[in-house]
Parts: C-alpha cells; sequence; structure tokens
C-alpha cells in the first residue's frame, strides 16, 4: 500500500477577481522510500498541491473543494485537527523554498529544532537538544554544538537551508514535501544539498515529494515524475521514461525549452502563448491553446489521465489515439 | 568591427562599513568587484557568471557609473566615464543602458507603457512631441508588443511580457552597449527562451554589445560569445563561452560546471560530480592569495601567498591560476 494516495484533489481560491483553480483534479501515490518529483512552471499548481496536504491553505480565501490525501489510513484532508496535528510536522515534514523568511528570527536555531520534538512529545527537552545537535552535524554544518545555539541571520543562506532541512528531519519523518529548496541557492549549494537529501534519505528510509521547476534537478533526485500544468497532471512516470519518451507534447515543450539541450547558436524552442489563466473553467486540454498538435476535440471534453505503459500516464488524446508522433527526442540527439 | 567599445582598466568598487553609534569609525570595507580588467567589442555579447556575492552585479552598476568606483577606469569608446560631468555622463547614458533583473521591481506601477517608453525619448530630446506616439509604436513592435497594449500599466502585463517593456526601455535610445543584470532569472523556462530569442535577435539585428549577466551556465553558453567567470570581485577566467563552459580550465569553473544538474537520468546519475565544501569566504576580508584556494582540491602553499594574475591559458583564453599547467 502506498504511503500516501492522493485523489482528485481540487484546491480553488475565491477571491474579489473570481475562483481560481489552483489544483484542478489532481491523484498520485508515494511509496515508501520513493522520491516523487513534481514539475511545473509557476502557476501550475504544484506547490498548492502541497500546501492542501499539509493543510496549510489559508481558508478563506482557499477551498478544498474535493479529494481525500490517504497517509497511512487517514485522511489528512478531512480529519479531525487534533489527529493532523499529530501527522504533520512528526511523520509528514516539509521544506519551504526561502530559508530566509521561513526561520523565525527572534528565536535561535536550537529552540526552533527541539520544538518539534517537544510539542509531539518525543523526547525531554535535554534528549531533543541531543538529537537536535545529532542532527545538525547530520546535515553538515561543522562546529554544531556552539552554532546551535545562534540566530538565523548569522547563518548564510545555503547554512540556513541545511538548519531547515534539519528542523524538517528532526522528528525522523516517513515522508519529506520539498517545495523548491534549492531554488534561492547558487548551483556550488544546490549541489550540497540535493547530495545531502539523498544521503539522508538512504539513511532515514523516507519518502520525498520534491517540487521544482528545474528538470535537471528532477533528473538526479527522482524515481517518479509528474508533470503539472494548469493545475492538472499532464503525465507522470519513471524519470527515465519522462525524460528518454515523453508522451505529452507539453513534457516535451519544456525539455526542448532547456537551453542547455539545444545546440548553441540556434534559436530556442519556445511556447507560443502565455499559461493558462486558471480563473476561467477550462473545457479541454489545458495546453491545447499553446499546443502545436492540438485538434478540435481537444478543446472539450477534458481528456483524462491513462496509462499508456504500466506506470506510464498522460493525459493527450491524440498521443493516445496514436495520431502524433513527438518524433525522436531532443535529448536523446544531444547527448550522443 | 573588431574595435573595443567599453574597456575597464583594474576596476575596484569598494564599499566603506562603519561602525560605532555616534563615532562613525571606518573599520573596514567590502571589496565587491577587485581588480577587474575586461575590453568588449563591439557587438559582442559577454556573459558574466559567478555565485551570488561575486560582485557581478556590482560590476554592472560600476559600468553605468550607478555606483562610484574606488579606483581603476571604464572606458567607454575611448573615454573615462569616472571623469565626465554630470552634462557629459548624460550623454553618455545614451549609448549604455541596462536592464535590470525583477520586471516586477524595475517598472514603476504608475508609469503606462506609453509613458515609461517616452521618457526617455523626451528627456534625451530625441524626438519631437509629436513623433513620440509613433517611436513608441515601434519599440513596441521590436520587442513583440502590440502597440495597442502601450495604455497598459506594468500590472496588467506577465513577468516575461514587463521584461519585453524593460527591454524596449533600454532600446529607446538606441545605446551601444546593454548591460543585463539577470535579466531571466525571474522567468520560467519557456519564457526564458522567448526573452532570449529576443534579446539574441536584438543583438544581432542592431549590432548591440551585450553584457549578460547570469548565474545560470547554461543560459549563458547559449547566447554568450565570450564569457567571464568571477569570484569574489575578480575575474578567475575568461575565454570563448563553448570553450570556457564546455572545458573549463580554472578549478573553480570545474567545480562551477559540474554542479550544474543535467536534464538527463542516465548521465546526472552516474556522472563524476565536483562538490565543493562550505560557502564563498566574505569580501570583507578575503583570504589570502588566489581567493579560491580554501575551497579548492588542487591548493598548494603557494596559492595561498600570492594573487594570481589572469595569464593566457589557450588560444584567447585567460586563467588566474598558478597549476594550470599541471592541471592539464
Amino acid at each position: 500500500m502506498p504511503l500516501l494516495t492522493v485523489t482528485d484533489l481540487r484546491t480553488s481560491f475565491h477571491t474579489r477577481n473570481g475562483v481560481y483553480r489552483a489544483v484542478d483534479g489532481v491523484s498520485f501515490s508515494v511509496e515508501r522510500g520513493e522520491t516523487l518529483g513534481i514539475v511545473g512552471e509557476s502557476g501550475s499548481g504544484k506547490s498548492v498541491t502541497c500546501y492542501s496536504i499539509m493543510g496549510l491553505i489559508p481558508q478563506p480565501p482557499g477551498r478544498i473543494e474535493s479529494g481525500t490525501a490517504m497517509f497511512d489510513g487517514i485522511d489528512l484532508l478531512h480529519c479531525k485537527p487534533s489527529e493532523a496535528r499529530a501527522i504533520r510536522g512528526k511523520r509528514v515534514s516539509m521544506i519551504f523554498q526561502d530559508p530566509m523568511t521561513s526561520l523565525n528570527p527572534y528565536l535561535r536555531v536550537s529552540e526552533q529544532l527541539v520544538e518539534p520534538l517537544l510539542i509531539h512529545g518525543m523526547l525531554s527537552r535535554k534528549e531533543a537538544l541531543g538529537r537536535a545537535l545529532e542532527m545538525l552535524e547530520a546535515v553538515g554544518i561543522n562546529d554544531a554544538a556552539r552554532r546551535i545555539h545562534f540566530y538565523p541571520h548569522e547563518f548564510s543562506g545555503g547554512m540556513r537551508q541545511r538548519v531547515m532541512i534539519a528542523m524538517a528531519l528532526v522528528t525522523r519523518p516517513e515522508l519529506l514535501i520539498a517545495d523548491e529548496p534549492t531554488t534561492a541557492l547558487d548551483v556550488t549549494v544546490q549541489a550540497q544539498i540535493l547530495d545531502l537529501i539523498r544521503k539522508l534519505q538512504r539513511e532515514l528510509g523516507m519518502a520525498v515529494i520534491f517540487v521544482t521547476h528545474d528538470l535537471g534537478v528532477v533528473a538526479g533526485l527522482c524515481d517518479k515524475v509528474q508533470v503539472m500544468y494548469g493545475g492538472r497532471v499532464m503525465e507522470t512516470g519513471s524519470a527515465r521514461a519522462i525524460f528518454n519518451a515523453p508522451q505529452h507534447p507539453y513534457t516535451q515543450a519544456l525539455q526542448r525549452s532547456i537551453p542547455a539541450l539545444q545546440p548553441k547558436g540556434q534559436e530556442l524552442f519556445t511556447i507560443p502563448g502565455l499559461p493558462p489563466d486558471v480563473s476561467k473553467e477550462i473545457a479541454g486540454c489545458a495546453f491545447a491553446p499553446r499546443c502545436s498538435f492540438a485538434a478540435d476535440r481537444c478543446l472539450s471534453p477534458r481528456p483524462e489521465l491513462e496509462e499508456s505503459h504500466p506506470g506510464h500516464a498522460h493525459a493527450c488524446v491524440r498521443a493516445r489515439a496514436g495520431e502524433i508522433s513527438l518524433g525522436a527526442n531532443a535529448l536523446a540527439e544531444n547527448n550522443d | 568591427m573588431t574595435e573595443n567599445i567599453l574597456e575597464l582598466r583594474d576596476v575596484r568598487t569598494h564599499f566603506p562599513i562603519h561602525s560605532g553609534f555616534l563615532v562613525k569609525r571606518h573599520t573596514g570595507s567590502v571589496k565587491a568587484v577587485d581588480g577587474v580588467t575586461l575590453s568588449v567589442r563591439q557587438g559582442e555579447v559577454l556573459g558574466l557568471v559567478g555565485e551570488s556575492g561575486c560582485g557581478k552585479s556590482t560590476l554592472a552598476r560600476t559600468i553605468l557609473q550607478l555606483v562610484p568606483t574606488t579606483g581603476g577606469m571604464v572606458v567607454l569608446n575611448g573615454r573615462n566615464l569616472g571623469e565626465t560631468t554630470r552634462e557629459e555622463m548624460q550623454l553618455c547614458r545614451r549609448d549604455l543602458q541596462m536592464i535590470f533583473q525583477d520586471p516586477y521591481a524595475s517598472l514603476n506601477p504608475r508609469m503606462t507603457v506609453h509613458a515609461t517608453l517616452a521618457e526617455p525619448l523626451l528627456v534625451h530630446g530625441i524626438c519631437k512631441r509629436s513623433e513620440v506616439q509613433g517611436q513608441v509604436d515601434a519599440l513596441m513592435k521590436l520587442v513583440g508588443l502590440a502597440p495597442r497594449f502601450a495604455r497598459k500599466y506594468p500590472h496588467e502585463f506577465s513577468g516575461g511580457q514587463r521584461q519585453r517593456i524593460a527591454i524596449a526601455r533600454a532600446l529607446a535610445l538606441k545605446p551601444k552597449v546593454i548591460v543585463a543584470d539577470e535579466p531571466v532569472s525571474a522567468l520560467d523556462v519557456s519564457i526564458q527562451a522567448q526573452i532570449l530569442n529576443l534579446l539574441s535577435e536584438l543583438c544581432r539585428g542592431m549590432n548591440l554589445t551585450l553584457i549578460f549577466i547570469a548565474h545560470d551556465l547554461s543560459v549563458v553558453r547559449h547566447i554568450s560569445d565570450r564569457v567571464a567567470v568571477m569570484y569574489l570581485g575578480k575575474i578567475v577566467e575568461l575565454g570563448p563561452a563553448l570553450d570556457v563552459i564546455d572545458r573549463p580550465s580554472h578549478p573553480y569553473t570545474r567545480a562551477l560546471v559540474s554542479a550544474i544538474p543535467v536534464p538527463n537520468p542516465d548521465i546526472e546519475r552516474t556522472r563524476q560530480r565536483i562538490v565543493l565544501a562550505g560557502d564563498p569566504p566574505s569580501p570583507i576580508n578575503p583570504p589570502s592569495g588566489c581567493a579560491f584556494h580554501p575551497r579548492c582540491a588542487y591548493a598548494v602553499e603557494a596559492c595561498r601567498l600570492a594573487v594570481p594574475p589572469l595569464v593566457p591559458a589557450g588560444p584567447s583564453r585567460e586563467a588566474a591560476c598558478i597549476r594550470l599547467s599541471e592541471l592539464g
């Protein structure tokens, strides 16, 4: 049985300017010890998906319209607040994008690290401090015994992100949700943090949901990849399948816009048009207005996510009917 | 067209640090840019890369004289910008424009696109009021925006469209040199590609010289003719873009290139990576000798003693490392 199963999650924001369907019918599951990458551009609903699971959507204006998120037999979206509190921060933790704003500047790092352990009544204060110190060493902070008493401003950006990771992992969670944890960091620091997440995952055996817009990061870290667009899942499958044999035109377009994969001097491939306006109901495929393969039947009804091979599903009616061939993959050509 | 349009000669920009409450004392300085010598040819796209805090943005601001230089010279078209009067500098600014990173912050939210684009034309007396409308329309078409949007405000546009407006504003005076400070970092991949295409096209079409600052090496590799890699206020490697990024010679460039994740699971999982330990040191009190030596895998005693100069490292390439010949 999967550790987390999300079914038909719909989260919308009711504002004066209308209803924004940020997440519009998303289903996925994560097995124990597995890494799921969620990729998409800004506004694709990847962060809101995570926030919904964690119960961090401000309501109002947000509203979880439908769906379930079963974590080990408990529906995180509909359980009692006390049940959710017992899981959140203990068995499911989250790392946020910006380490500058997600640590409390008024509290010493030691206070923030022991807090989850004390709140969940897992350890006494003294033991908790010992565990926090251990964790800080595990994330690679030198001289941890002294630095644990520092305030967040005394750390650099990369160090703060390490502290955030230590804070998320101090309760030894079964599932870690990482929302763009390296986007604000330099590449050299990003490489350090990704190595760290890989190492800790091996040691603790936890499952990871890794949200990012960087396909390169996903390639090295994730077992499964889910591509989102306009609040919907466009394609999901193993990392290898998504990169080497994408089935959905959007996945391929996204890959083809990475400058690293295109020959220098040539014009870069671009996706025409603009991201979808999720404040309006989209009847058909969300990508249809920008898709070079779109036909009339893409505009309605909405395509369902269906498996094309075991473990590989996509939501493109034309690809399923065999009407379009995405051809030799741009990636494969380039890496020869 | 091999004439150098812009030359930097040993440019230094230091910011003083004061301490004390009533009696302010000068207690040190942040050496943001510390001895940069560089020449840029007309029509060239020069990429400037480095991690945050390496001084690339300060260098951009120094070139435009938005921050005062502590030492050295910025020479545009044979004229030392440090010695110009206010009026002369304003004339020079026609030739030297900037595009900023964040299109949400760099456009005035109270000005329509028309007002934003008309302002430089009127301030510099480029055209008469009656001709402004035509000029603004032409500028908008140039960057791929429909002129009917001219009466809209910045908040009505998406990030990519705003960056197009910022580009149009920079082009309004028909400059010779544009300094673009991370112009695509705030944008999504698909929008990034559109803006990069636009910039390349404009450079080629108008024979513009572009100084393109970014931390994303794959973007820089794509757009630049030459690349300069900065570390702690100094250039550590300089050369043709493909050579520097595909076959880096300085140990820092090697580590930087190696840190970029490759968007291919088969390669990414098997390749050898160099993971640097620690963070870049503080520019207030940089390490002695080569600033990179505390993090460098190849550092020897001599690296600590003297600052290595940029020396030739292959055809039209330079690198600042004393062990280049040994590293191979």
